[in-house]
């Protein structure tokens, strides 16, 4: 079998906060490797590091030191601007509260991220075709001129989902995807996500809930900054 | 990304916020509609009073008597101009058109069954006409020598002729001015409205040598002799054009002539020359003085607008922490954020001047309207408003922009 290019190559990441006179190391040496097309969530109590580790490999922040290659690009050194970039060419995000911008239309949400892009070569009305296409996979076709505040929770994350799926990234990072979600839109959100997956699409989740994690190939537990353990299809490694 | 892109995203914005919009563009409404309605009044009062300047005729010297002037221990009388001292000048200096001399009282007269209190008789001479840009509507005007045989009769103007007369043509009746001197009239002028605060058209005209003779009291008649306060000289059309003679030279010929009449020398005169040009540079550094004040005051307050819009832009930046988290975090960089914010300002401001011009056009017509001043929309003052508004949003923009550019992503998100 061929072997997988890794999306995420993660080694020793350190993370350090520093708050007045003190210091906090969130992440404590974390290493952590994603390959194409796998689907992983990553666990562990709260001040275990996880919205961390999820930041640094969402490109949000860089590490304080260690180095991180996202699909076979350094990004572990990057200013602000070169981070931005990196997001919006490489990374979808899905977040606990959808983060989908208020009085704008679902459309215009999803078109978001392709209108940050400097290398895109599709013309406005191409733009509008690619997400309302992707609105259509998602089970929205009927909505894309709705606004959120006219969306369900749940339609509204398939609005993020459609939004962070746009821009053909190489890796979607959900946080807490179903957290403000009751169990059954939860549950066609999970199953939304294992269907992407099964397209191909790389997804790396942040969660609490072993429930949720269940949905994945492989998860991954943080403990105190460091990589406690990991599962693969319910068999304990290392 | 293209600013078309940008502009767009900044005009939805505003859009979603248009009550917030409009309050914060109020200031540099307010602030240009000022602007444009200041200079408005300041421009309209400018041209009547150049109108009312041209109006008392072009080409004009005034040559008055400055008694104040005289030697000390001299009588009154050896100073002032006299009346022969205006046929002097305009028998003796060239390039002089005319000249007009001009002595009033304030009569009761009476012409048929109307009496009228306190009119202006208003002695003068043949050339007041042409000087004083009047023109006779019917009849005639009188002659140099009517005026030089003292003869009793009257031109009138044109609301004084109807007070009199009404519809009826007044040629050849009779007035009778202090209950004795009875004028026959020989001509009505046509309207010549309001100049400064003079009323030509109510006013009784009539040979000087009527007023000299027997209208100004006795006592002071007898003690003035001929005398005159002032003297109109009209130059001609040709001074100052033809490069042989100038307004100056004019001025100093007559100068000389004066003072070798009235036996004194340059430096210690007893008249004072003044041209037309002396009294609107005055009035024209009076009203620019004026002018640029209210320019100031109009300034001062597009600055407060702008700083509204700096106020306004803060609040909005840490309202909307989390639409520029998301923006972040789909790729936005700062840049990407700092001219959504600039350009929200820019169009605010841009938005703002245009409703500030429409009402500051408006506002001085409505202005002027009601109040019957005069205002003049300038051009330049309009665009001098929309350029200011135009810096003001940038300059007071470009903080709360990079304020929003410099947010942390994670930060931006987080906020509740």
């Amino acid at each position: 079998m061929k072997k997988k290019k890794a999306i995420i190559d993660g080694k020793d990441l350190i993370k350090i906060y520093q708050m007045g006179d003190f210091e906090v190391r969130a992440l404590d040496g974390a290493s952590i490797q994603v390959k194409e097309g796998e689907f992983v969530a990553i666990m562990g109590p709260s001040g275990s590091g996880k919205s961390t580790l999820m930041n640094v490999l969402g490109c949000l922040m860089s590490p304080t030191s260690g180095e991180y290659f996202l699909d076979g690009e350094d990004v572990s050194d990057l200013d602000k601007v070169e981070l931005a970039q990196i997001r919006n060419q490489k990374l979808g995000f899905i977040f606990q509260s959808y983060n989908l911008l208020a009085r704008t239309p679902a459309l215009e949400n999803v078109i978001l991220p392709l209108f940050y892009d400097r290398t895109s070569l599709l013309t406005d009305e191409e733009q509008q075709e690619k997400a309302i296409e992707i609105l259509g996979a998602v089970g929205l076709a009927d909505r894309i001129y709705h606004e959120p505040q006219e969306l369900s929770g749940g339609q509204q994350q398939r609005v993020s989902i459609a939004r962070a799926l746009v821009n053909d990234p190489v890796m979607v990072m959900a946080d807490e995807p179903t957290g403000n979600l009751d169990s059954k839109s939860g549950a066609e959100i999970m199953d939304l996500l294992v269907s992407l997956h099964k397209k191909g699409v790389t997804i790396v989740m942040v969660t609490h809930d072993p429930a949720i994690a269940k949905y994945t190939d492989r998860t991954i537990h943080l403990l105190d900054g460091k990589v406690a353990r990991e599962v693969i299809n319910g068999k304990e490694q290392k | 990304m293209k600013p078309i892109k940008v502009l767009k995203i900044a005009w939805l914005a505003l859009l979603k916020n248009k009550v917030r919009s409009l309050l914060t563009m109020l200031g540099i409404i307010i602030g240009v509609a000022a602007v444009i309605i200041m200079i408005a009044i300041s421009a309209g009062t400018e041209a009547t009073i150049q109108d009312q300047i041209t109006g008392l005729g072009s080409n004009l010297i005034y040559v008055s008597a400055s008694f104040g002037q005289g030697r000390p221990g001299e009588s009154m009388t050896s100073g002032g101009l006299v009346y022969d001292d205006a046929f002097a000048i305009a028998d003796q200096i060239n390039g002089v058109a005319g000249v007009v001399v001009e002595q009033s009282s304030t009569q009761t007269i009476k012409a048929g069954d109307v009496t009228l209190e306190s009119v202006t008789i208003m002695g003068t001479t043949a050339d007041f006409p042409s000087v004083r840009d009047m023109d006779i509507s019917s009849g005639r005007y009188l002659t140099q020598e009517e005026i030089d045989r003292t003869k009793p009769i009257a031109v009138l103007g044109s609301s004084l002729a109807e007070e009199l007369f009404g519809e009826q043509d007044p040629f050849g009746e009779t007035i009778t001015v202090d209950g004795s001197i009875r004028l026959t009239v020989v001509g009505v002028f046509e309207e010549k409205g309001m100049v400064g605060d003079v009323d030509y058209d109510s006013r009784l005209y009539t040979p000087i040598t009527i007023v000299l003779e027997k209208l100004v009291n006795n006592q002071f008649s007898k003690f003035m002799g001929d005398r005159v306060r002032l003297i109109y000289v009209e130059v001609d059309e040709t001074v100052g054009t033809e490069g042989e003679r100038t307004l100056d030279d004019v001025i100093y010929q007559i100068s000389l002539l004066l003072a070798k009449r009235h036996d004194v020398t340059l430096e210690e005169p007893d008249f004072v020359i003044t041209t037309q040009q002396d009294i609107i540079t005055t009035q024209e550094s009076t009203t620019a003085a004026f002018r640029s004040l209210l320019a100031w005051v109009a300034g001062v307050s597009l600055i407060v607008g702008g700083i509204g819009i700096m106020n306004i832009m803060l609040v909005s930046v840490t309202e909307r922490t989390r639409e520029i988290g998301i923006r972040q975090s789909v790729g936005a960089t700062p840049n990407d954020i700092r001219w959504q914010f600039l350009t929200e300002a820019l169009l605010l401001s841009l938005i703002g001047g245009l409703i500030g011009v429409a009402a500051g056009v408006i506002g001085a017509w409505i202005f002027g309207q009601a109040s019957g001043m005069r205002t003049v929309i300038v051009v330049s003052s309009v665009l001098l408003a929309f350029g200011s508004a135009a810096i003001v949003g940038v300059f007071f923009g470009f903080y709360p922009a990079n304020q929003a550019a410099q947010l942390d992503p994670i930060d931006a998100l987080r906020y509740e």
